[in-house]
């Protein structure tokens, strides 16, 4: 793959966590370092045990594979392998390579001198698979609480978890991650719209400075947080959907077992109007 | 600002933990394994099953084939058929059951419903409506076996007394009446939900999916099996009516949404667990009391404020009736299943005294049963 001509100054020795130089080197474009083989390593292994799921199971339809986790009563045990002990194997994996890839950005802001932005971003996400598959079903006690690995399954699980608490759009966590969700893309939908209308003018024009982008939204609401701010917003929004979502699930079973609407009767059971 | 900042770290996680349910939860898994098919309830907010009291004696079998009551006692047209010793039993029982001696109901005892000085009298309302409750008893289990008892479970002694439901109150605790219609004004009009009610397990949906579903015939099924059209029957409305019978079902039987169904698809039955067979027919029992026998009684229930022991009908003027809660109290199985009709042979009602045939042709196909019955078995 070709470098591009200003990719060189990038190629920065150093920064390494783990085995110095040892595995400090490009492949093509990609910077490989430990955490790259180790990303590497759980992926391909990660990947194989699904085909390999997937062989033993129903269905070949993409739709409808389904690597399950372990019966309930398999507890924090090891299962047997057809029995959700490849989920478990999967999940290790999963979790490797997510790892892995974190601190293979670690490495390479190292390298750039950059801040940890992206790796914590990132980490945010994992945080969230961890809590679905590793915190909240050692908190409730059984493996089989993670969700399945496949399309349709994880589907079918979210929605039966969901009716565990007979309405979750009541759980207020899940209200903030929703909320932070839908905000994130509104936001990154009007930041798109406003770089794309600068940097794309009607014909015989200008491209337009980041001034022009302010004074759009300036104009319009009064406010415009700048082409840097936009994206600390960006990132705080993105953030708190993750973590919320996070918290929307930890406290469904472990903190709480019976339908969320319910959850809120200490409002209305305030001494204020009861 | 550094107190404040102590203060605010020290009380917030302890306001957020005060909303929590901490420490075990029982589980049980009901469906296969990895699509969160799993009852998980908090042994310490979780319903208490009720207590059963015992029966007043022991009720021998000369004395169940003694005399009938219908050669001692006058005016006994649907216990006739009873041994007087076994009609005792049963009065004494009653007692226990609906207005215990010593309690602070009013006329607590035999004179709750009787007058002293001629006990065949019906002049007390209160004795016309027990007279109809015991037909209605009888009914529940002559008629809907298939509600307690589904699924090839051992049918005998399987049903209800008045205990099942009274707990020793005149009046269940758990009981419904029409609401009364929203004004028709701008402001005030809840449009029938948009507030928090505790019929519907507190959650903002219509407030009364009773009178529709539990005294009415509309129907639940309002998932189409095909693309909806302007010819389609189920709007958002009676979605979320339905709906919230459902919070209805699952809050008066301390049950989640799995407990019957499984939310990939909440119709088929062959994904669904036997229980929802139960619920089936549970639904329609309640139809069947509510209508044939609770509003029945017609003005024989006093009017609101004109009754000798209090109110009997809601603010609509409709008695009050039963649903899920009046005999479950928040229990899968009220009272845990116990059978107490062992010791009531009376209320078993082999014969059901001109109580109409419930409509079962309408059941789902028994081989959809069947299948729903293997399906509780996680797949391997």
């Amino acid at each position: 793959m070709a470098v591009l001509s200003f990719e060189r100054k990038y190629r920065v020795r150093g920064g390494t966590l783990i085995g110095g130089d040892l595995f400090d080197f490009w492949v093509g474009p990609y910077y490989v370092g430990f955490f790259g083989v180790t990303t590497a390593f759980f992926a391909a292994l990660g990947t194989a045990l699904i085909i390999y799921g997937a062989a033993i199971g129903d269905t070949w339809n993409p739709w409808l594979i389904n690597i399950a986790p372990p019966d309930i009563s398999y507890g924090l045990k090891m299962a047997p392998l057809k029995e959700g002990g490849l989920w478990q194997i999967v999940t290790i994996c999963a979790v490797g390579a997510f790892c892995s890839w974190a601190l293979r950005e670690v490495e390479i802001c190292r390298k750039l001198g950059m801040g940890y932005h992206v790796p914590a971003a990132f980490g945010m996400a994992i945080f969230a698979y961890v809590t679905l598959v590793v915190f909240r079903p050692l908190l409730m006690g059984a493996w089989g609480y993670g969700f399945p690995y496949g399309i349709f399954p994880h589907l079918d699980w979210v929605s039966n978890t969901g009716y565990q608490y007979l309405h979750f759009h009541y759980n207020p966590a899940h209200m903030l991650a929703v909320s932070f969700f839908f905000t994130t893309t509104l936001a990154l939908g009007l930041h798109g719209a406003l770089v794309l209308s600068a940097v794309n003018p009607a014909k015989g024009e200008v491209v337009k400075s980041p001034e022009y982008e302010d004074t759009f939204f300036r104009d319009l609401i009064g406010y415009s947080v700048g082409t840097l701010g936009i994206h600390r917003v960006g990132l705080l929004l993105a953030m708190n959907a993750g973590f919320w979502s996070a918290v929307c699930i930890i406290i469904s079973g472990p903190f709480w077992s019976r339908g969320w609407p319910e959850w809120w009767t200490w409002w209305l059971n305030l001494p204020i109007w009861s | 600002m550094k107190t404040l900042n102590k203060l605010v770290a020290i009380v917030l996680p302890a306001l957020l933990l005060a909303g929590c349910e901490l420490g075990y939860k029982e589980q049980e898994q009901v469906g296969p394994r990895g699509t969160a098919l799993v009852l998980i309830a908090d042994p310490d907010t979780k319903a208490k099953v009720g207590e059963v009291p015992a029966p007043p004696y022991e009720l021998t079998p000369e004395m169940i084939g003694g005399e009938k009551a219908s050669t001692a006692y006058q005016n006994v047209p649907v216990l006739g058929n009873v041994s007087v010793d076994e009609f005792n039993y049963l009065m004494l029982a009653m007692t226990t059951w609906i207005a215990p001696d010593g309690s602070n109901v009013k006329d607590a005892g035999c004179t709750y419903c009787h007058n002293p000085e001629n006990m065949a009298s019906d002049e007390k309302y209160t004795k016309v409506v027990a007279r109809k409750m015991l037909q209605m008893t009888q009914n529940i289990n002559a008629s809907w076996k298939p509600h307690f008892a589904g699924q090839g479970a051992d049918q005998e002694n399987a049903g209800v007394t008045c205990w099942t439901c009274h707990r020793g109150n005149p009046v269940p605790v758990n009981n419904w009446s029409t609401a009364v219609p929203d004004p028709g004004t701008i402001t005030g009009n809840k449009r029938g939900g948009n507030t928090p009610a505790k019929t519907v397990a507190y959650a903002s949906l219509a407030y009364d999916p009773f009178t529709d579903y539990l005294a009415g015939k509309e129907s639940i099924r309002v998932g189409g099996k095909e693309f909806p059209s302007a010819a389609s029957y189920g709007s958002i409305q009676q979605t979320e009516k339905t709906y919230g019978l459902m919070m209805h079902m699952s809050q008066g039987l301390g049950v989640n949404c799995s407990y019957c169904h499984n939310s990939n698809n909440f119709a088929k039955w062959e994904d669904s667990r036997p229980q929802r067979v139960n619920a089936w027919y549970g639904i329609r029992m309640v139809r069947d009391t509510n209508n044939n026998y609770i509003t029945a009684l017609g003005d024989v229930w006093p009017a609101n404020g004109k009754g000798a022991y209090g109110n009997r009908r809601g603010p609509h003027g409709d008695p009050l009736k039963v649903n899920c809660a009046t005999c479950h109290q928040g229990v899968n199985k009220p009272l845990g299943g116990y059978k107490m009709l062992k010791d009531y042979p009376a209320l078993k009602g082999a014969a059901p005294v001109a109580a109409p045939a419930p409509v079962v042709a309408a059941a789902p196909a028994p081989a959809e049963t069947a299948a729903a019955a293997e399906a509780v078995k996680p797949a391997a």
